[in-house]
């Protein structure tokens, strides 16, 4: 394979992986905007989403288009159960008791997943066959496409539900200004409590489609977390293009990191430039300076 | 306690409690939040074991060379690090202690990768070995003893009532004339080379090490023993390591499930008593000394 095709090759795979960072730190934008908290166990609802996902498919056999949303619509009820018993009671909290209350989540999901399946990783057929697609000399994994997707339709969704709906709106408005829209009736408990939902249903879609490609464990939801929060981040904490476009410049960083340089190295990679745009300017890429300074971390 | 099975339990408590009762001067004093205590504690472990079992330096050197290692690292990360708050801070760490992992897992020539590398030498005072439990049992604990005489002098001195103002508002510290940026720096190195001492420590106990000795896990661990204590109270912190060192080995009968204990004893604490163990005891001696008082006056 010349250079060309490889770095081709690279670029693909790298697209693919970058799409689950792109929705895992669009989960944890979400969840922000809406009430400042990063949610450590963003990365357990993802590997959740694969493990329902392997449970639904080949334990109960149910069919893919079935089996699909039942695991999106039971992770997001982990996701509002989580926050109504260990968020919502809390009154005024410190940043540093929500940091060890989803901390205290993710170990205790993750414990869960051990217990109800195991410690090996579970394989998940891929939904429509393994015959590589070739492209300009290099190959494109039907799964690639499926990921891709995903990502395009958590886009869209996510746009239609912000812009077009009350309930979208509402938690916009929440996001601006929790304080106003309290004052116009907007009920910002509620909106906190949908945020986890459909923050955790994202991440389950993300799990379910990357499970057929790199196989699903317990502990895989960690370093899926951080780097998602490293493309939250890249991309300027709360900002949803921001979060694509940087998740994908992660997954291609890591992808070609680890074809040239060493494949040992491949996850930090992915941590080195969450480190440095910590560093160098936190407020990302597209990120607005001015109003990350504003913020309260 | 004549039962070595429970001294070998104590010597890692003792271990774990240097690191806590460090850990808690950085963050229930201060209130900066550390996930990546567990990489000062291998680079502590892996520098020691490392230049006495390669280069043949005497484990004593190994460790105070390993201090001075850890140190700069410390030095060198915490200049950037400390300018994050919160999230962003915990972010980092974790992110730091996730890299250094790594290098544990990837360096194989170096560190022997993920199998990690054993015959480290155990460590000796004029031919006197430390090889029973019992010895490193007094080793450990009078390490913690002079450890505790040093940082409740750093709490009731004038870095301590700083790194108090730094916890309640960093800018108004800092009006008040408080270099905090110095403050917050000497006290995340002070404690990154306690770690790279526990660390050392552990290595020549147990003569083997491997990276998932000092993952992730260990960090939330650390700071969970913390937490779970009383954040700004450094007995809560020892009681912490205590407990949760020792609650493993009466949960045998949970095998790996222990995990699970973890995460809810965590979120139950930091949901209905945030001020941890400490915190629960304070009030209960308050409530007993109110009704000693009541009684007397009757």
């Amino acid at each position: 394979m010349d250079v060309l095709s490889r770095t081709l090759q690279y670029l693909f795979t790298g697209v693919a992986i970058g799409s689950i960072y792109a929705m895992v730190a669009l989960g944890f934008n979400i969840i922000y905007n809406c009430t400042g908290i990063i949610n450590f166990a963003q990365g357990e609802f993802v590997m959740l989403g694969g493990m329902f996902m392997v449970t639904l498919t080949t334990v109960w056999k149910l069919p893919l288009p079935i089996a699909f949303p039942i695991a999106v619509v039971l992770v997001v009820l982990v996701g509002v159960g989580f926050e109504r018993v260990a968020i919502h009671p809390l009154k005024a909290p410190s940043v540093l008791v929500l940091i060890m209350i989803t901390i205290a989540g993710s170990i205790l999901i993750k414990g869960i997943a051990m217990f109800a399946w195991g410690k090996e990783a579970r394989y998940l057929p891929h939904f429509s066959g393994e015959t590589p697609i070739a492209v300009l000399g290099a190959t494109i994994l039907p799964q690639s496409l499926w990921v891709l997707g995903s990502l395009a339709a958590v886009v869209l969704g996510l746009a239609w539900f912000f812009n077009r709906t009350l309930m979208g709106k509402a938690m916009r408005a929440c996001a601006h200004n929790p304080a106003a829209a309290r004052l116009v009736g907007i009920s910002v408990k509620q909106m906190v409590t949908i945020s986890f939902g459909l923050s955790a249903g994202i991440g389950a879609v993300a799990g379910i489609v990357i499970t057929p490609i790199v196989l699903m464990d317990y502990q895989r939801g960690a370093m899926l977390a951080l780097k998602g929060f490293g493309a939250a981040i890249l991309g300027g904490l709360g900002s949803g293009p921001g979060a694509v476009v940087a998740g994908l410049l992660i997954g291609i960083l890591e992808s070609l990191g680890a074809g040239y340089i060493s494949s040992h190295y491949k996850d930090a990679i992915a941590l080195i430039v969450l480190l440095a745009v910590l560093f160098i300017r936190p407020s990302g890429l597209l990120g607005d300076t001015e109003a990350q300074r504003l913020k309260k971390f | 306690m004549r039962n070595p099975y429970y001294l070998g339990m104590l010597v890692f408590v003792g271990i774990y409690s240097m690191m806590t009762i460090s850990l808690c001067l950085l963050l229930g004093y201060g209130g900066q939040i550390s996930l990546g205590h567990a990489a000062f504690y291998g680079i502590g472990a892996y520098a020691s074991s490392l230049l006495s079992a390669r280069v043949g330096l005497s484990p004593w050197i190994g460790i105070l060379v390993a201090m001075f290692i850890t140190g700069i690292f410390a030095f060198l990360i915490s200049v950037p690090v400390l300018k994050l708050r919160g999230h962003y801070l915990a972010m980092a760490t974790l992110g730091f202690g996730e890299i250094v992992y790594i290098f544990f897992n990837s360096a194989v020539e170096l560190t022997g990768g993920p199998s990690g590398f054993g015959q480290i030498p155990r460590l000796s005072v004029f031919g006197f070995v430390f090889k029973r439990d019992i010895d490193f049992y007094y080793l450990v604990w009078a390490t913690v003893v002079v450890l505790l005489v040093l940082i409740l002098n750093v709490i009731h001195s004038r870095v301590g009532r700083a790194l108090r103002s730094i916890h309640g508002s960093e800018t108004a510290a800092n009006a008040m004339g408080v270099d905090t940026a110095s403050i917050k720096m000497k006290v995340f190195v002070f404690s990154a080379v306690i770690a790279s001492i526990a660390g050392s420590y552990y290595a020549h106990y147990v003569t083997f090490i491997s990276p998932t000795t000092f993952d992730a896990n260990v960090s939330i661990l650390l700071v969970t023993m913390v937490v779970v204590g009383g954040m700004s109270n450094v007995w809560g912190a020892l009681l912490g390591a205590l407990l949760l060192a020792t609650l493993p080995e009466y949960l045998r009968t949970f095998g790996d499930y222990d995990i699970l204990i973890y995460g809810a004893v965590m979120l139950i604490i930091m949901m209905f008593a945030p001020e941890g163990l400490a915190g629960i005891l304070s009030i209960i001696k308050r409530r007993f000394s109110r009704q000693l008082y009541r009684q007397g006056a009757s």
